[in-house]
């Protein structure tokens, strides 16, 4: 399966120049951006690593797309995501996050129900991924 | 405007028993200087022939505050100059004969904190039947930040619900399950199912899908509820779909937000047709129990589409943003119902900035402090589809709930495509718009090349290639000629 979180993972993976041109948006835009990667990408781990902090004075798109590379170098069976940060009153939140790399093999989810009385059901999303301990998964 | 200044009578002859012009009694003070305090409302008023437009004006401000027909000596018991509202301009509406403008003045202790049935028994309580009128629209707003801060708002609002469903940067998706009645439980779970897996992040109930005979209200909570489940395994997203609530009484509808709680619904909805006071209860309620508030405008074209009567949608959602939705539909522009491009964006608007400054092409008379309340996030919903997604997001922005319930359901290779074209043309245009490439012109050449390697896109723009609603709106602004739609 293809995990569809983020700004544009119904579109073919973006190449470089196309990474780099949101780069620029979130620059011209004033916003912060940040590189994030994880190994457990259930929807609700709201909380991936920081790869640094918001690159809150980067401001050169070329530098940006260095500790992004940098990032998917050191985590290439990961998910990395590229988030712009807008630290405007009133907004102060990703105004834009978008995956640019993926392990080669995802796994997916099962939906694990516990049912209970009059039909109802608890229902939990459980990451295959995540049977192993952080750090050997998406290995293959 | 003639007999400006004509004056207020004071003192023991103004409490004469008898009838007097409401202009005479205090309810007309051309001179007056609204406080920061003051609420301001702007009515179109369109006196019968021969009544002075002022004195309409005075008879709106006495009516919808302090007066009755007759003078009355209990008056003087209280600060009734304080309390009477103050008609203080009025002009004549610009192309429009017989038509004016009036704006009126209230004392913030004229109403109750945090209440919207209050305010509006005063407001619209009973001026709206009068009979030297032949017609009155409220037609805006301003709400000192005093009176604003009495409300709580959105019990989400437009950056908590991003956050929380884990979605930035673009609109959100959404589809309405069609055919809106008679699918059973089951069969309707398999609509949300595949839309959802296809790509939306939100499935809607219509507004008339509450408890039917063919369809039970716990057995829809049930399957959806599965559907969504599957759908967010399958993805690896939140997604939710919206669960009506609303029904006959409010033990009813707090039982049934309870349920879709209890089965880990992250959104409930209601109509606007509860009511005021409902509206506020189960907006406490979602604040309470971290749930999205998705409402319905449903009924609001009764009393918002004509332009001489009745209440401007803006006005509508500001008190809607006041009593504290999460969700509200306000409009496409390019699709099946009433929205003129100016009124939409000015509805969208008063939504969604933290202050608005006065804007009287997109239909904004008074500059508003929202004083911190939370953003709205519109609804665009009703007959658009995926070819015209270069014009939505023109139009409206990012921070819109986009919903093509036939443009879904519809697709002529089933519910999954439908919901797949849609996302993968709000991506592509999110994309290009984000490069700054001219959407507004090159919109339909970024979906055909998106459609290359998408053939469900593919088919959704030629099957609605030639679909387009272009009729004259009927409100539209005072101020411009109303451009037309170009689709």
């Amino acid at each position: 399966m293809r995990i569809t979180q983020g700004t544009f993972s119904f579109l073919p993976d973006f190449s470089d120049s196309e990474i780099s041109a949101q780069v620029e948006y979130c620059l011209k835009n004033n916003w912060a951006v940040s590189v994030e990667f994880t190994d457990d990408p259930h929807p609700r781990n709201t909380y991936w690593e920081m790869w640094g902090m918001p690159m809150f004075d980067m401001k050169d798109a070329a530098g940006i797309m260095h500790e992004i590379n940098q990032c998917r170098k050191a985590y290439p069976n990961h998910y990395v995501r590229v988030n712009g940060f807008d630290s405007t009153r009133g907004w102060e939140t990703v105004r834009l996050s978008f995956i640019v790399n993926r392990p080669k093999h995802e796994p997916g989810f099962q939906v694990l129900r516990e049912e209970g009385p009059g039909r109802r059901i608890r229902y939990t999303l459980h990451s295959y991924a995540t049977e192993k301990p952080k750090g050997e998964r998406y290995k293959d | 405007m003639g007999g400006r200044g004509a004056g207020t009578i004071k003192g023991k002859e103004r409490y004469k028993a008898g009838v007097i012009p409401y202009k005479t009694m205090g309810y007309w003070e051309p001179g007056y200087v609204p406080k920061d305090t003051d609420l301001i409302a702007l009515f179109r008023i369109t006196p019968q022939e021969g009544v002075d437009p002022e004195e309409a004006a005075a008879a709106v401000a006495g009516e919808s505050s302090t007066a009755t027909w007759t003078v009355v000596w209990t008056d003087r018991l209280t600060a009734c100059e304080a309390y009477r509202a103050k008609a203080y301009r009025v002009d004549a509406v610009p192309n429009s004969p017989g038509q004016f403008f009036a704006y009126i003045a209230y004392d913030l202790d004229l109403f109750e904190p945090g209440s919207i049935a209050n305010l509006t028994a005063s407001i619209i309580g009973n001026v709206f039947g009068f009979k030297p009128l032949k017609a009155l629209r409220l037609e805006d707003m301003r709400m000192p930040v005093a009176y604003l801060k009495t409300f709580d708002g959105p019990p989400t609002g437009i950056v908590v619900e991003r956050e929380r469903l884990d979605k930035f940067g673009r609109p959100l998706l959404g589809a309405t399950t069609k055919p809106k009645l008679g699918l059973s439980g089951k069969n309707y779970g398999r609509v949300v199912y595949e839309a959802l897996k296809g790509g939306l992040d939100f499935v809607k109930d219509d507004e008339n899908i509450n408890s039917q005979p063919f369809m039970h209200w716990r057995d829809r909570y049930l399957y959806c509820m599965e559907a969504v489940n599957r759908a967010s395994a399958e993805t690896g997203e939140v997604k939710g779909h919206y669960l009506n609530i609303t029904a006959a009484t409010m033990e009813d509808m707090y039982e049934r937000a309870e349920f879709a709680k209890e089965l880990g619904s992250c959104i409930v909805m209601i109509d606007l047709v509860i009511g005021y006071t409902a509206i506020q209860s189960i907006s406490k309620w979602a604040r309470k129990n971290d749930m999205i508030l998705h409402l319905h405008r449903a009924g609001h074209g009764t009393y918002t589409r004509q332009k001489t009567h009745g209440i401007s949608f803006r006005v509508i959602s500001k008190w809607m943003r006041m009593a504290g939705v999460d969700h509200i539909h306000a409009g496409t522009v390019v699709g099946k119902l009433e929205g003129d491009p100016n009124m939409v964006q000015g509805f969208y608007n008063v939504l969604r900035e933290p202050h608005n400054p006065v804007d009287l092409q997109r239909g904004i008379f008074f500059e508003q402090d929202w004083a911190g309340l939370r953003k709205v996030m519109p609804v665009a919903s009703g007959g658009i589809h995926a070819g015209q997604m270069h014009q939505l997001i023109h139009y409206l922005g990012e921070d819109v709930v986009l919903q093509f319930g036939g443009g879904t359901i519809g697709h002529p290779m089933g519910v999954h495509a439908g919901a797949t074209a849609n996302r993968v043309a709000l991506e592509a245009i999110i994309q290009a718009r984000n490069e700054g490439k001219d959407i507004w012109n090159e919109g339909t050449q970024i979906l055909e090349k998106a459609a290359k390697s998408c053939a469900p896109l593919k088919a959704a723009l030629e099957v609605w290639k030639d679909i387009t609603f272009n009729y004259t709106p009927t409100d539209t602004a005072d101020f411009v000629p109303t451009p037309t739609v170009s689709v």
